[in-house]
């Protein structure tokens, strides 16, 4: 196979402790070693002004297929990943037959395959046709290479079908991802609730729906000493309990999405249905308090949740349209814009919640340049700054809330198992 | 009649939006102009009664998505005092309930050549969202719960036609705050042109938040009773309400109807106002609806007035070529 030498490069991989100038080889899809000089590889990149990371990675993807084509598919919703600087996505089971059978888990890789952009991990479902009764057949998915379980889109409602769930894996290790909301607080929500929605009167979606259930989470996995990830931590007072449950040594661990750490509910006031998310953006105390979260290490990965719509669904009344926004493309530029640049993270930090650790959450062998690692690779372009705009968007989707903003960082140069995937032009 | 036509085309001019969506983003200067227009409107039709043309060859459709009778009525014979045309599309029986979009509905009838639409739909925002997609004028008749901005409007300017001036006089909007559009046009038109207003309704249907925007909230009608310039008692929404939002509708009249012995108690020339359409025993009582303070029917009439006013400015805006802010 090829060889890849990217010279003259930051590169920085959280795994290792590893932030310095130099020069990283690939060789027949793997890390080959570092501070190698040019020397007769097929391909030389130069890096200088760039930053060299480990693929990044991003645990909360919504593919579509099967069953919403219309909306997104394995392969565009892969391309949008590679042009966001993702070398792997874990999709999530909500789709149409939801994943919850070996036969759609490889459905799913195969569709991967066929598409060779990305790698894709798939997450299935805790409960069988994600009805939230019983259990799904979790060994047998897992046989299947499913690496995580999900009902999201709903929460895991029973508590008992929870108890249950993060008991039997405790034989898997693997965790369950929860959408924490208890619905019966939420019921006809479009935004969250407080001031702004009071003014609009449009029904809110408070706070403590999610607080009750991220709770109710973090008591099952003590009692169990079953693994949760709360996926999607949006607000203040979720924050805390997550922060309080880890320094109690409960084996919780929690995403934060960019548009939670940038957005607020005042953006509702456009009626626009394209800031109609669950769980909602909400107050600026709520959103400072994920920044503080991702800060102290409370919320351990930065995830997307990349949930693309077809324009026409999107066209609706706030109460028809649905929930969600893409975020594969914008994902980096926020983390530099809002996260880095400001001064909340440095690199190394932000990096590790997009490399690292949720490889750690997923338990897959990805994450790290170290020495015989998969060579999935991104090269960042830390500085230049550009303007969002959906018409170059891989997605099929659209609907993004941060059309027209500039943002800083791009990814330029993405490698996946060696091959380079992706180049910016 | 000459001198008062001329006198409205004057401020006319001085009119620059297309759509009327709320009360919210108007300004003072904004909402004396409609006021001023459409009581120059109503003295030039004797009263609401007799027709001008200044929109003579021009067409309104109504476009309602829930139930209306007064509003659409009202919307239809304003437009028709002022010459113009109407044509009524109704939820059932279109093609909405064979699928069909909001906007999509709209800007078919916006291709027929239709130089107004007034809208009500159970959504707060979509006489936005249609705003934005349309060259149409568009007037919002009530969104859900969020503006009914024509009521607003009416309702001051019944106070104002009763008392000269809104500055300075204490308003108590009764009842259901949470799910009521008309509560949400009162406080923003009202507190524009520097009344007192006060909530006041059960806890479960008036938010504390509303005093972050300097609306005084009570939940005790005879402790603020007696210094009320006007009461405007707003029907109980049952059909918004998720969950009932107080145990019994006895309980509520007990606490909050204005009868006969709380109008006792209050000051001698209150004015009791009402949107429409009245519960009756809810409420209020047959004896004060029907009594000397109520407005009530002045109320239906300016409605008229108000709503001639709006259509007129805002198509004579768009006509003028004055485009939507987008």
């Amino acid at each position: 196979m090829s060889s890849i030498l990217i010279k003259n490069g930051r590169v920085i991989d959280p795994s290792q402790n590893m932030d310095r100038m130099t020069s990283v080889l690939i060789q027949d899809g793997r890390i080959a070693g570092y501070d190698v000089a040019a020397n007769g590889q097929d391909t030389v990149l130069d890096a200088a002004g760039r930053i060299v990371v480990p693929g990044l990675i991003d645990m909360h993807v919504h593919l579509r297929e099967p069953g919403r084509e219309e909306d997104e598919t394995v392969a565009s919703g892969t391309a949008s990943a590679l042009a966001g600087g993702f070398t792997s996505i874990a999709c999530i089971p909500n789709t149409e037959p939801p994943i919850d059978t070996q036969g759609t888990v490889e459905f799913i890789r195969h569709q991967a395959a066929e598409a060779d952009n990305c790698h894709v991990f798939v997450v299935a479902c805790v409960s069988k046709n994600r009805e939230g009764k019983e259990l799904a057949e979790i060994g047998q998915l897992i046989e299947a290479g499913a690496v995580a379980f999900s009902d999201d889109g709903a929460p895991v409602y029973d508590s008992e079908l929870m108890r249950r769930a993060l008991e039997y894996l405790l034989m898997f290790d693997k965790p369950i991802l929860n959408h924490a909301e208890v619905v019966e607080l939420t019921s006809g929500g479009v935004m969250h609730e407080g001031l702004v929605s009071m003014v609009l009167a449009l029904p809110g979606m408070p706070a403590e729906a999610e607080d009750v259930m991220t709770g109710r989470d973090i008591s099952l996995a003590e009692a169990t000493g079953g693994r949760v990830h709360m996926m999607h931590v949006s607000s203040a007072g979720s924050v805390e309990m997550i922060r309080r449950a880890k320094k109690r040594g409960v084996r919780v661990t929690a995403e934060a999405t960019p548009h939670h750490f940038t957005l607020t509910d005042e953006c509702l006031r456009t009626f626009d249905s394209v800031y109609k998310v669950s769980p909602p953006v909400r107050g600026r105390p709520h959103l400072e308090a994920c920044i503080a979260g991702l800060v102290d290490g409370t919320i351990d990965v930065i995830a997307t949740d990349h949930a693309p719509h077809a324009v026409e669904k999107k066209m609706q009344e706030l109460d028809r349209a649905p929930f969600g926004m893409v975020g594969l493309e914008t994902a980096l530029g926020l983390v530099v814009t809002h996260l880095i640049k400001p001064g909340h993270l440095d690199w190394p930090q932000a990096l590790a919640k997009l490399t690292i650790n949720p490889a750690r959450i997923l338990g897959i062998d990805k994450g790290t340049l170290a020495v015989g690692a998969d060579a999935d690779v991104t090269v960042i372009d830390p500085d230049v700054t550009w303007i969002v705009n959906t018409a170059e968007f891989h997605s099929k989707s659209s609907n993004c809330p941060f059309v027209g903003m500039e943002l800083t960082g791009r990814a330029e140069t993405v490698i996946v198992d060696g091959r380079i995937k992706f180049q910016r032009g | 009649m000459s001198i008062v036509e001329s006198e409205v085309g004057t401020l006319a001019e001085a009119w620059t939006k297309t759509d009327l969506l709320d009360l919210e983003s108007l300004s003072a200067e904004e909402i004396r102009l409609i006021l001023q227009t459409a009581e120059n409107l109503k003295e030039a039709t004797d009263g609401c009664s007799k027709k001008l043309d200044l929109l003579a060859g021009r067409t309104m459709a109504n476009l309602f998505f829930e139930d209306s009778t007064r509003t659409k009525t009202s919307f239809s014979l304003a437009a028709r005092r002022l010459g113009a045309d109407t044509v009524d599309f109704s939820s059932s029986g279109s093609s909405l309930s064979k699928g069909e979009t909001v906007i999509d509905t709209a800007k078919n009838i916006e291709a027929m050549g239709v130089d107004a639409v007034v809208l009500r739909h159970r959504t707060p925002g979509t006489p936005h969202l249609l705003a934005q997609n349309l060259d149409t004028s568009v007037l919002n008749a009530g969104d859900g719960p969020h503006e009914h901005p024509t009521q607003g409007l009416l309702d001051i300017m019944t106070i104002r036609e009763q008392r000269g001036e809104i500055n300075g006089l204490t308003v108590a909007l009764v009842g259901d705050i949470a799910h009521s559009r008309t509560a949400r046009s009162n406080i923003w038109g009202l507190k524009k042109l520097g009344a007192h207003v006060i909530a006041c309704g059960p806890s479960t249907l008036v938010s504390r938040r509303w005093e972050e925007l300097g609306v005084e909230v009570a939940y005790n009608l005879d402790e603020i009773l007696p210094r009320c310039d006007v009461l405007n008692l707003l029907r109980i929404q049952f059909e918004r309400q998720l969950m009932r939002p107080f145990p019994s509708v006895r309980e509520y009249a007990l606490l909050y109807a204005m009868n006969g012995e709380r109008m006792a108690r209050a000051k001698k020339d209150i004015l009791i106002m009402a949107p429409g359409p009245i519960n009756r025993g809810v409420e209020v009582t047959p004896e004060v609806a029907d009594g000397p303070h109520s407005v009530i029917l002045h109320q239906v009439t300016n409605g008229l007035a108000v709503r001639m006013a709006v259509l007129w400015l805002v198509i004579g805006a768009a006509e003028r070529g004055l485009s939507k802010p987008r």
